[in-house]
């Protein structure tokens, strides 16, 4: 599943389009980065639910589910900064149109909070111009966004 | 990973052991589904031992709300650790769903 380390590039994954292997996946490259920070919430809650829904999203709707298909994470921690790239083999789509999920008229709706979610916990969220890559980063150097609640 | 469901009274308790996410989302929702369909309208779903919810899980708890709101009943939830009471304080699903602090709580006077 792992490659191995270049100088800038910490983690590599390949992974299948496979709902099932999110969790494993996201606990594979948690476990790498335990020693990478002392924020340790700010790692395992922001960066982890971040991580997980970029997979998901990935996999879900990117990808549309297609077994055939993959989705390749890779994750570099850089001065003070830990970075995952996500890319999935779909058509990409435009991040500019979600809707906002905590507006009272999508409040009761099922799905929508996966991006909502990535851009509340982590530093950084952007995507490429195709719209099948993101890019999360966690500022480990930086005040804590959860520090004593919700956003600081 | 697993959910276990108890009767206390006329209130069904589902508690949720691990992580509610992608992979196991529809187990819970059949699970309750199942037991909605049997006639039950009470639900308490309690999080004492769930590390994580991800966005599909929240999903699934708006989407068994509102199935459960449509028969009469109620869906409540409870025991919700600092992390996950963050996810609900985000998203503002806590002012969607009644949110006990214990399963006790939740249960006493449903």
């Amino acid at each position: 599943m792992a490659t191995e380390r270049t100088p800038e590039q910490d983690l590599v994954l390949e992974l299948p389009t496979d709902i099932r292997s999110i969790e494993r996946a996201v606990d594979y490259v948690m476990q790498r980065c335990s020693s990478c920070s002392e924020q340790a919430r700010r790692l395992d809650f922001n960066f982890r639910v971040g991580l997980t829904e970029a997979l998901s999203n990935a996999m879900l709707y990117g990808n549309s589910r297609d077994p055939s298909k993959r989705v390749l994470v890779e994750v570099a921690l850089q001065r003070g900064r830990l970075e995952a790239r996500v890319t999935d083999q779909g058509a990409g789509f435009d991040p500019s149109v979600v809707p906002d999920p905590t507006s009272p008229e999508n409040l009761s709706k099922p799905c929508g909070r996966g991006l909502f979610l990535m851009r509340q916990l982590l530093d950084e969220v952007s995507f490429n111009d195709e719209g099948n890559q993101v890019t999360l980063v966690l500022k480990l150097e930086s005040g804590g966004i959860l520090e004593g609640g919700v956003q600081a | 990973m697993g959910f276990e469901v108890s009767q206390n009274g006329e209130v069904t308790l589902v508690e949720v052991e691990g992580q509610l996410i992608v992979g196991n989302r529809q187990e819970l929702k059949q699970q309750v589904l199942e037991q909605l369909e049997g006639g039950d309208r009470k639900f308490v779903i309690d999080f004492a031992k769930t590390g994580y919810i991800d966005s599909s899980g929240l999903g699934v708890l708006v989407s068994l709300s509102k199935k459960i709101r449509e028969q009469g009943g109620e869906l409540r939830l409870s025991s919700l650790n600092e992390d996950l009471r963050t996810l609900f304080e985000l998203t503002k699903l806590d002012t969607l769903f009644r949110i006990a602090d214990s399963k006790e709580q939740a249960l006493e006077g449903f």
